[in-house]
C-alpha cells in the first residue's frame, strides 16, 4: 500500500494538543496576536469535555481592597515550600485580575455580590478572601465560557477526537504531530511552526484519583519521548477530600464555607498537626483550611494511630458539614450535595461524607519557562501539563485555574510570535510521519497473540505507584517502584489487543494510554528517588527534613532510549522571598514584644 | 441509510435507526403531544361550525333555526362533545406552559410555576361565569 | 457467589455488521456500581472490543449518555440496583447516528452549537482593565439556569421533533442560545433571533416537554424555547405594528 501521509497533510501555524481550559485560552490568544494565523485544537475528546471541566472550587486572582498581589505571591511561594520560580509567580499573580476579568467579559458566570462586583471565598493556604467561583461549579463554568467563545474565532479548526501518538521533529524543531482520527482510525500527520501541549494531568497513574479517565499524562509522554526534560515530576498533589470508591472530588471550598474533617472519634484531628486550634468557623490558613499537602499527611497519620474508620475501599475519614445547615450547603455548595446524593448516596445536610486523600494535580509538567516556551524550538507548554514554576512542591487550591488561562495566554502568544517566523517544513517529516504509521500499526492495530491484559497492567502501575510514590516515600519502596514500572515497560510489549478495528477503537487508544503513563511514572519514581529531601507534597519517611543546602532545585528528568532517565537539578529562582518556614494556624514569627 | 453498504476503509459507516411510525405510543408525554397536535383538528371543527352559525345568521331566521336543528344530529352532538373535550385538553395545557414562557419574578425571586399558571385559570372561570350569566339571563 | 446482573449491550462494528445487535454480559451486582462501571468491568475483564466514550465519572462531562431501559442517561449517575434484578438494555442514544457500539455521532450539535452564536456579543467592547461588568445575583439568576447544560445530547435523544427532523435546531442549543440572550452582559438578541426565528428553529419545537424531563442538570430547555417564542412573537407584533421601531 502506497497510502502517502503527504498528499493530504493539513498544514496551521499553531498546533495545540488538548482542549481543556489551558488549549482554548491559547487557541484565542493566538487568534488575537494575528486573525490570520490558523490555528488547529487537536484533542481527544470534544474541548467540552475536557478535565477543566471538573474543577469545582475556584480561581483565584487578586481583586478586593485590603488584599494585595504580594500578599498572593507570598501564599503562594509559602504553599509551594519554596519550590516556585518567584519571577514566574510575580508574573502569574500580576496578570491574574486581567485574565479573570478578561473571561468575565467572555460571559463567564462569576457568583456576585449583591451590589453586582464579582464575590471571592476564602480557600485553602490563601491568607485572603480571593477566590473566584461560580458556585462549586468554577472549571466547568469556565471551560464552557472559553469553548463557546473559541467558537466566535474563524480561524480555529478543530480536531475533535483525534488522539496524538507522537510529535514530529526535525532539524531541531518541533514541525507537528502525527494523530489518529478515532471516527475512521486514519492515522493522519498535521504540520504546523508552533506546538504547545496543553493535555493536563496524569491521575489516572495513580489508583485513587480525582482525575478523570482522560488524564494520562498524553502530552507529558509526548515531550518526554521527543526529549525535552519533564520538571518536578516527584511532586504529586494528594487532594485530602475525595470520595472513597469513585475518587470524586469534595471541594475544598466545603471546607472553606466550614467544614470539618473528624477522625472515627468525631475529634477534629487536624490541630494534633501543628495546623492551629480548633474554632467554630473557619480561620484562613488554619485548621481544615491548611494546605493540601498537611491535610493529606495528616490522615496518613491518624490513619497510623487506627483512628480512621475502614470501608470497602479502605480507609476513610469523615467530612462533617452538617453544621452548616440546608441553606449554606444549597446556596454555595450545590454540587457537593448533589455528588453525594447522585454517586454516594449521602445527603449531607444530615449525613458525615466519608472522604480520603486521592491524588488530585501534578505540580510537575513539561519544562518550560515563563513564556511557557520547552528547550526544544516551536514547543510549548501551558496549563498542568507544563512547568513553569508556580506550584513548586504543593500547589494552592485555586492557582490552577488561573494558571491555565494566565500561562494559557502566554504560550499562545509566545507560539504566535515563533510560527510568525515562517521556517520551512523539513524534508524528512514525511517519512518521519509514515514511520510513526507503520510503528503503530506494527505495535497495535495488526497484531496479534499479545498477553499482557491491558487492566492487567495498568492495575499493576497504579497499585506500586499508590504504595510507593504516594503521600509517603522510602527508598526502598521507590527502587522496588522503579524495578516494577520498568518491567512493565517490558512486559507492555506484549500487550493484548483483540480490537483491530478502525472505527473508534478506545481498545487501541487505551494501550497508547498505558504507554503514556508508563512513561509519566517512571518519570514520578525517578525523581522521587533522587530527591533525598521531604518537601511539600514529596515527603521522604528516610530523609523527613527540607535540604535547601541540596535541593533548593527544581528536578528534570530526561528520557534517554534502552537506559535509566537522567535526573539534573535546576536552581530556583528566589527574587524577594527568601526561604522561610511553612507556618500555618499560628502566627509566622514571635510576636514583637510591647 | 442501507445497513447493507460495504464497509471502507478510514471512512465511516455510521447506522441510523429508523423512528418508527408508532414512535409517539410508546411513551405517556408522547401519546399527550400526539393528542395536542390532533386538538387543532377539532378547533378547526369549532371555527367552521362557527363561520357556518355566522352565515346562518346571515340567511334570515328561518336560515339560522334550520341551523339550529342541524346542531341537534346526533352526531354533530358528539362531534362538538368530542370537540368540546379537545378544545378543554389544548386549553389546559397552553396554560400550563405559561410559566415556562415567562419567569415572573417578585422581589427578586421567581414565583413557583402554579402561581404564574393561577392567573389564567381564575381570567377564565371570570369568563366563563359571565357568559353563564348572561345566558341564564337571556333565559 | 456474589450476585450478579445481566447486562444487554448493543453492539454495531461497522466493519462487520450491518447492523446493531445485542450482546449480554453477566456483571456483579455491586451496589456501588453504576451502568459505566459495568461497561468498564466488561471492557477490562470480559471484551475489550466494547467501545464507548467516558471521561469524569461524575456527571459533568457529558461523555456518557447512553440509553438505559429505552430512557437517555448518564451511565455515570445510573446505578445497577435501581435495575435490579435485570436484565439492563444498554444502547446507544436514540435519533443519533450511530458510529460504533455505544458511539454516537454528534457534529450536527456542534454545528447547531456554533450557529446560535453561544458568546458574549457586544456593540460597545470596553477593555477587561476597567472592571468587571457589573451583574446582580439577580441578573445571573436570569440565565444561570440555562448555562448548566453539560452538551450530553439527552434532551436530543428525547426529543421526538429532533427524531423526526434533523434540521430542528434542537433543545440544548437553543437553551444555551437564551442563556446569553438572558445574560445582562450580553447585547446580541436580535443577531440569535434572525437564526432562532426560521423554520428549524424555536418554531420546530410543539412543546413535547420531554427535553427538561429527562435534563440531569435541571437545565429546563422547554422554557427557554418558549421563552424565546414568547420573545419572537412580541418582536413580530412590534415590527408589524411599529415598523419605524427597528432600525
Amino acid at each position: 500500500m502506497t497510502d502517502s501521509l503527504s498528499s493530504e497533510m493539513p498544514s496551521h501555524d499553531v498546533l495545540l494538543v488538548g482542549g481543556g481550559g489551558a488549549g482554548l485560552r491559547a487557541a484565542i490568544a493566538v487568534s488575537e496576536v494575528d486573525p490570520n494565523l490558523s490555528v488547529a485544537v487537536v484533542s481527544k475528546v470534544y474541548p467540552m469535555r475536557s478535565h477543566t471541566v471538573s474543577a469545582e472550587g475556584g480561581s483565584a486572582a487578586v481583586i478586593k481592597e485590603g488584599d494585595s498581589l504580594d500578599e498572593h505571591a507570598y501564599d503562594t511561594i509559602s504553599g509551594g515550600d519554596w519550590m516556585c520560580d518567584q519571577d514566574a509567580v510575580e508574573l502569574f499573580v500580576n496578570e491574574a485580575p486581567g485574565e479573570m476579568l478578561q473571561l468575565e467579559h467572555w460571559g463567564c458566570p462569576w457568583s456576585r455580590e449583591p451590589d453586582g462586583r464579582v464575590a471571592v471565598r476564602p480557600f485553602g493556604g490563601m491568607k485572603k478572601e480571593r477566590t473566584w467561583f461560580a458556585a462549586d461549579k468554577t472549571g466547568f463554568h469556565m471551560l464552557h465560557a472559553l469553548f463557546q467563545t473559541s467558537l466566535k474565532y474563524r480561524s480555529i479548526a478543530r480536531y475533535d477526537e483525534w488522539f496524538v501518538t507522537r510529535l514530529l521533529v526535525e532539524d531541531g524543531r518541533v514541525q507537528g504531530v502525527v494523530a489518529i482520527e478515532l471516527m475512521t482510525g486514519k492515522i493522519q500527520a498535521i504540520t504546523a511552526k508552533s506546538v504547545i501541549i496543553c493535555t493536563g494531568g496524569c491521575g489516572k497513574v495513580f489508583p485513587f484519583t480525582t482525575n478523570a479517565n482522560i488524564k494520562n499524562g498524553d502530552g507529558m509522554a509526548l515531550a518526554y519521548r521527543a526529549g525535552v526534560p519533564l520538571k518536578d515530576m516527584e511532586f504529586v498533589q494528594y487532594h485530602p477530600t475525595g470520595l472513597p470508591f469513585t475518587g470524586i472530588l469534595i471541594t475544598e471550598a466545603s471546607r472553606a464555607e466550614g467544614g470539618f474533617l473528624l477522625n472515627k472519634d468525631g475529634y477534629r484531628y487536624l490541630q494534633d498537626y501543628d495546623l492551629g486550634t480548633p474554632q467554630p468557623k473557619p480561620v484562613l490558613r488554619s485548621m481544615e483550611l491548611g494546605p493540601r499537602d498537611r491535610l493529606s499527611q495528616a490522615f496518613m497519620k491518624e490513619l497510623e494511630k487506627g483512628r480512621t474508620l475502614e470501608g470497602p475501599y479502605g480507609p476513610y475519614v469523615h467530612l462533617d458539614l452538617t453544621h452548616l445547615g440546608k441553606k449554606i450547603i444549597d446556596t454555595k455548595l450545590p454540587f457537593v450535595r448533589e455528588l453525594c446524593l447522585k454517586y454516594e448516596n449521602i445527603d449531607p445536610v444530615s449525613e458525615l461524607i466519608p472522604v480520603r486523600p486521592v491524588v488530585h494535580y501534578m505540580m510537575g509538567g513539561v519544562h518550560t519557562d515563563i513564556q511557557g516556551a520547552t528547550p526544544l524550538a516551536g514547543l510549548f507548554a501551558a496549563g498542568e501539563a507544563a512547568c513553569v514554576s508556580i506550584n513548586g512542591a504543593n500547589r494552592l487550591g485555586s492557582n490552577s485555574l488561573t494558571e491555565l488561562l494566565v500561562f494559557g495566554g502566554r504560550a499562545g502568544r509566545a507560539a504566535a510570535e515563533h510560527a510568525l517566523q515562517d521556517k520551512p517544513l523539513s524534508a524528512g517529516i514525511e517519512a518521519q510521519a509514515a514511520d510513526e504509521k507503520k510503528r503503530l500499526e506494527r505495535e497495535f492495530l495488526h497484531k496479534s497473540g499479545g498477553t499482557e491484559p491491558i487492566a492487567g497492567l495498568r492495575g499493576e502501575m497504579q497499585s506500586i505507584m499508590e504504595k510507593s510514590a504516594g503521600i509517603y516515600r522510602t527508598g526502598t519502596l521507590l527502587e522496588e517502584a522503579q524495578a516494577k514500572v520498568a518491567e512493565l515497560k517490558e512486559r507492555f510489549r506484549q500487550v493484548a489487543i483483540q480490537d483491530h478495528s478502525h472505527t473508534f477503537n478506545t481498545e487501541l487508544t487505551a494501550a497508547l494510554e498505558l504507554s503514556y503513563m508508563l512513561d509519566v511514572a517512571e518519570a514520578v519514581v525517578e525523581c522521587a528517588l533522587h530527591r533525598t529531601e521531604s518537601r511539600g507534597a514529596h515527603q521522604r519517611i528516610d530523609f523527613p527534613r527540607r535540604d535547601d543546602e541540596r535541593f533548593l532545585a527544581h528536578s528534570l528528568v530526561s528520557h534517554r532510549p534502552d537506559d535509566r532517565p537522567r535526573v539534573e537539578y535546576l536552581p530556583v529562582t528566589i527574587t524577594r522571598w527568601p526561604p522561610g518556614e511553612r507556618v500555618y494556624g499560628r502566627p509566622a514569627a514571635p510576636a514583637p514584644p510591647g | 441509510m442501507k445497513p447493507s453498504t460495504a464497509y471502507r476503509q478510514y471512512h465511516p459507516k455510521w447506522y441510523r435507526t429508523r423512528v418508527s411510525t408508532l414512535w409517539w405510543s410508546r411513551k405517556w408525554s408522547y401519546l399527550k403531544f400526539m393528542l395536542r397536535e390532533l386538538s387543532s383538528v377539532f378547533v378547526a371543527c369549532y371555527v367552521v361550525i362557527l363561520l357556518l352559525q355566522l352565515h346562518a345568521l346571515r340567511g334570515g331566521p328561518d336560515a339560522y333555526q334550520g341551523f339550529q336543528d342541524w346542531l341537534k344530529d346526533p352526531w354533530l352532538v358528539i362531534l362538538n362533545g368530542v370537540s368540546f373535550l379537545f378544545v378543554l385538553f389544548h386549553a389546559v395545557t397552553w396554560f400550563n406552559l405559561t410559566p415556562k414562557a415567562m419567569a415572573v419574578r417578585l422581589r427578586g425571586k421567581r414565583l413557583p410555576n402554579v402561581l404564574v399558571a393561577a392567573p389564567n385559570y381564575v381570567a377564565w372561570l371570570a369568563v366563563s361565569a359571565l357568559v353563564v350569566f348572561l345566558l341564564t339571563r337571556q333565559g | 457467589m456474589a450476585e450478579t446482573i445481566t447486562i444487554e449491550v448493543a453492539r454495531y462494528r461497522p466493519e462487520q455488521e450491518g447492523e446493531p445487535a445485542l450482546q449480554s454480559y453477566e456483571v456483579p451486582l455491586n451496589k456501588d456500581w453504576v451502568v459505566l462501571d459495568a461497561l468498564n468491568h466488561i471492557k477490562d475483564h470480559v471484551d475489550g472490543s466494547l467501545s464507548f466514550r467516558w471521561s469524569c465519572r461524575m456527571g459533568v462531562c457529558g461523555s456518557c449518555g447512553m440509553t438505559v431501559n429505552g430512557e437517555p442517561k448518564l451511565t455515570c449517575a445510573t446505578f445497577l440496583s435501581h435495575y435490579a434484578p435485570g436484565p439492563i438494555r444498554v444502547e446507544p442514544l436514540k435519533n443519533f447516528p450511530v458510529v460504533r457500539d455505544l458511539v454516537i455521532e454528534m457534529t450536527d450539535f456542534m454545528e447547531k452549537l456554533q450557529s446560535v452564536k453561544p458568546w458574549i456579543v457586544r456593540q460597545d467592547d470596553p477593555a477587561p482593565a476597567k472592571g468587571e461588568f457589573l451583574q446582580t445575583p439577580e441578573q445571573l439568576d436570569e440565565f444561570k439556569q440555562f448555562s448548566m447544560c453539560i452538551n450530553c445530547m439527552i434532551c436530543y435523544a428525547a426529543c421526538p421533533v429532533y427524531g423526526l427532523d434533523p434540521q430542528f435546531v434542537g433543545p440544548a442549543a437553543i437553551a444555551l442560545a437564551q442563556r446569553y440572550n438572558q445574560d445582562s452582559r450580553d447585547q446580541g438578541e436580535q443577531e440569535r433571533m434572525d437564526v432562532l426565528s426560521q423554520h428549524e428553529g424555536i418554531w420546530g419545537c410543539t412543546f413535547v416537554g420531554e427535553c427538561t424531563e429527562v435534563c440531569p442538570k435541571d437545565v429546563d430547555p422547554a422554557g427557554a424555547i418558549q421563552q424565546y417564542k414568547l420573545a419572537a412573537t412580541k418582536e413580530w407584533f412590534k415590527s408589524f405594528l411599529m415598523p419605524w421601531s427597528k432600525q
